[in-house]
């Protein structure tokens, strides 16, 4: 690679004493504090601003209606207006997770239970969330449209058991969704 | 070609080479091979590593050529006009006249100067729609399905099918999750008929219970009323099974295939020494399935042996070394038991074994025992300085196909490790010895005395001083005085020798639970601890390799040469009964394999 020698520029007098960048530089910075303080910064409408500056005052304040429509929040499982729970264990979700943040425990769907031709469900279905890096491939892979990443972001807890998310937890967030693909109709 | 005899003699053709060795030559894909006469099609493919899809065909079983997957394009030399030379062409090679329509390459053998074509245009369109038959009535359940990631269909479906189904009509509806036997779950509307289960079933378990009734897409696979699938051998159908229309309740929904890793080893529930892949996630066995070995089990094995693992991370299994009396911890459920320390369970043992004279010692071994144990065993032996050294016989009823009468899975290793004919011998003396008193320490390395070897509580209440060590807890551990966990036949790596005289190698699937040690360590360090010399023994490899050094059957060997189809060793007349029957299948021309 050919060796380019850069010229440097040749700074005048008034430049190599840099106090005329400085003073410029405070007016502009005091033009700003100025503008705040009349609570007229500039795009403190369109980031929601609490009134002073541009700073959205978290936790009071929230993003949220702002979210995008594939915001990734934290992955759920989600249940059919039917009330199926939708995942069938199909352990494809742990198998692809990059972190190995999930854990299922499959199981058989007893006699009794009225989706008994579905066969099989999760005994146990954990998400580590500590683990959780929120790329979403858990939801592109579900054949059964099971598991949403919702907008869920704070996801907090006092101990590492706190943020493991067990299945009662997962369909808590993840709640109802309609219009999905009913593959266990009664044709099936 | 040249018309002088002399010439033509030199330049042979390839159909006279080859006949000259009993072969015939066959062109696959455009290169020429040569196999033996009455060979299939699909099975010369396979030998020349050409893949050709197929669900019915099995080498140790009948072709009924059904599932028409294996469909190909065949062709051979037209035949010459009365007094017309055939062609050839610059290697001597007649040229092939390709037929128009395709066969099936699982029924077919091959002839000479035949040509198969697996690939191309005719052959690819045959498959896309064989495929897409198969798929009309296929229900899209792979996500529940136990066979998905191992499923024959999943894969050809994958290669060769066509993404959407153009079929408008309902699809038939069949019975699902029929229990068609205990060991045995059957849904019928994955079945693709290829047929296998049904001559598993007839050809090879003798016990032709499955069969088809209903006619067309209404085809559906049953039991015969009144009859269960309950054969010893039935969890093999759900191995040969393409799909997911036969699976095993045992694995049903424990875990999906991918996950697991799988583990060549041998069975040890008897002398056969069936080869087994152990099949396991993290430290946990999920499954057991047989492994092809043409000398020992085929491709088959009894369910009575493949589910016997669950014990490996049950209730009893011993997970800590324990010491009668007062130690670090009692154990709850035994309270005469605390748990110890591995070095302080093995000084304990050898000051107790030193202490007593060696006549008043006996050691019972196990015929369950790698040879690597047994040499140790016999050198533990000869440290004590007794000659009292038995193995507990265990003999049960044999079956006519692989379950062997002697349960023990090392007799023949025994006899050859220990130089003796028979191994049981001393066991009665043994057993005389401890009820009259004149043998007060006992050392039993792996069985039960109580349940297998005709012990009484009693008789081993009388002794100073029991060792024992075992996998799991039983009533002969009850009376010892020091209980050391071993590790179970999946855990350990080793050889055994197998009824036939066939050398094999365990290999380690899982590490063993809890505090568990390898049993050829165990010896070791009870023999370093009596002896009082420094450790030369390191690895298992090395205890091989001293035993390859004393016993002349084992000359030359080291445990990576015994290779994952074993070797054999010793030529002992026995015969597996379910290999009579394959070969004779086989000299009758009735299987391939």
């Amino acid at each position: 690679m050919a060796v380019v020698k850069l010229q440097r520029p040749k700074l005048n007098f008034g430049e190599k004493i840099y106090f005329g960048a400085l003073i410029k530089g405070f007016f502009l910075t005091m033009t700003h504090a100025v503008k705040s303080l009349r609570g007229k910064s500039v795009g403190a409408d369109e980031l929601a601003s609490s009134g002073l500056g541009v700073t959205m005052q978290f936790p009071e304040q929230r993003w949220d209606e702002h979210l995008p429509e594939y915001y990734r929040g934290a992955p759920t499982l989600v249940t059919d207006e039917q009330g199926r729970e939708r995942c069938v264990s199909c352990q494809l979700c742990e198998f692809i997770c990059p972190p190995k943040a999930i854990k299922i425990v499959p199981s058989e769907i007893p006699s009794d239970d009225p989706w008994v031709k579905v066969e099989k469900r999760p005994l146990e279905f954990e998400i580590d969330m500590i683990r959780c890096i929120y790329c979403g491939m858990c939801e592109e892979v579900c054949p059964e449209q099971a598991i949403y990443l919702r907008k869920d972001y704070l996801i907090t807890g006092l101990k590492r058991a706190d943020m493991v998310h067990d299945k009662k937890k997962l369909y808590e967030i993840g709640g109802t969704r309609a219009g999905l693909v009913n593959k266990w109709n009664e044709l099936k | 070609m040249s018309d002088t005899p002399s010439a033509t003699a030199e330049l042979k053709l390839p159909k006279d080479l080859a006949a000259e060795k009993g072969l015939v030559n066959v062109q696959i894909d455009g290169i020429w091979h040569q196999f033996p006469k009455g060979t299939r099609m699909i099975e010369a493919c396979r030998q020349a590593q050409v893949i050709v899809p197929h669900y019915c065909y099995h080498p140790k079983l009948s072709s009924p050529g059904n599932c028409r997957m294996c469909l190909v394009q065949m062709g051979m030399p037209p035949r010459p006009a009365p007094g017309q030379e055939p062609q050839r062409d610059e290697n001597g090679y007649e040229i092939i006249g390709w037929m128009p329509r395709p066969v099936i390459a699982c029924a077919n053998t091959i002839g000479e100067n035949m040509g198969i074509r697996t690939t191309g245009e005719l052959v690819e369109k045959c498959r896309e729609g064989v495929m897409e038959f198969l798929l009309i009535n296929h229900p899209l359940d792979c996500p529940i399905c136990d066979q998905a990631g191992e499923c024959r269909l999943q894969e050809q479906s994958v290669q060769h099918g066509r993404g959407v189904s153009r079929f408008v009509d309902m699809k038939v509806k069949k019975p699902k999750n029929v229990e068609i036997g205990p060991r045995i779950r059957l849904d019928d509307e994955r079945c693709i008929m290829c047929s296998r289960c049904i001559r598993f079933m007839d050809e090879v378990a003798s016990d032709p219970v499955l069969g088809f009734t209903q006619r067309g897409t209404h085809t559906t696979l049953t039991v015969h009323p009144g009859r269960l699938l309950d054969s010893n051998y039935s969890l093999n159908t759900a191995d040969i099974c393409p799909v997911g229309a036969l699976t095993s309740n045992d694995f049903r929904f424990q875990m999906r295939v991918w996950f697991l890793k799988e583990t060549p080893g041998i069975d040890v529930n008897c002398g056969t020494g069936t080869n087994i892949t152990i099949w396991t996630r993290g430290n946990k066995i999920h499954r057991i399935t047989p492994r092809l070995n043409d000398e020992v089990n085929s491709a088959w094995m009894p369910d009575s042996h493949r589910l016997n693992f669950h014990y490996i991370d049950g209730e009893a299994r011993l997970t800590e070394p324990l010491e009668r009396g007062t130690g670090i911890l009692p154990v709850s459920s035994v309270p005469s038991f605390s748990t110890t320390t591995w070095p302080a369970a093995i000084a304990s043992a050898a000051a107790k074994i030193k202490a007593t004279p060696a006549a008043q010692t006996a050691i019972i071994a196990s015929g369950r025992m790698t040879n690597e144990e047994l040499f140790l065993t016999r050198a533990l032996a000869a440290e004590i300085g007794t000659g009292q050294l038995a193995l507990v016989p265990r003999f049960a009823e044999a079956d006519a196909l692989l379950i062997a009468a002697d349960r023990n899975p090392n007799t023949t290793g025994a006899k050859l490790v220990l130089g003796t004919e028979d191994p049981f011998a001393h066991l009665d003396s043994i057993r005389e010895g401890v009820r009259n008193g004149s043998i007060k320490s006992l050392i039993v390395l792996g069985d039960d005395l109580i349940t297998d070897a005709g012990f009484t509580t009693e008789d081993l209440g009388k002794l100073d001083f029991l060792l024992q060590t075992s996998v799991l807890a039983n009533p002969t551990a009850e009376q010892a005085h020091i209980v050391l966990p071993s590790a179970a036949f999946a855990e350990k790596r080793g050889s055994m020798v197998n009824l036939a005289g066939r050398l094999q190698r365990l290999n380690r699937a899982v590490e063993p639970q809890g505090q568990a040690h390898d049993d050829w360590e165990i010896l070791r360090d009870l023999l370093l601890a009596i002896s009082g010399d420094t450790n030369q023994v390191h690895q298992i490899e090395d205890v091989f390799k001293v035993l390859a050094e004393n016993v002349p059957a084992f000359n030359g060997l080291t445990l990576s040469k015994i290779g994952h189809q074993g070797t054999q060793i010793a030529d002992t007349g026995y015969q597996i009964p379910l290999l009579a029957n394959e070969r004779a299948r086989k000299a009758a021309g009735l299987i391939n394999g």
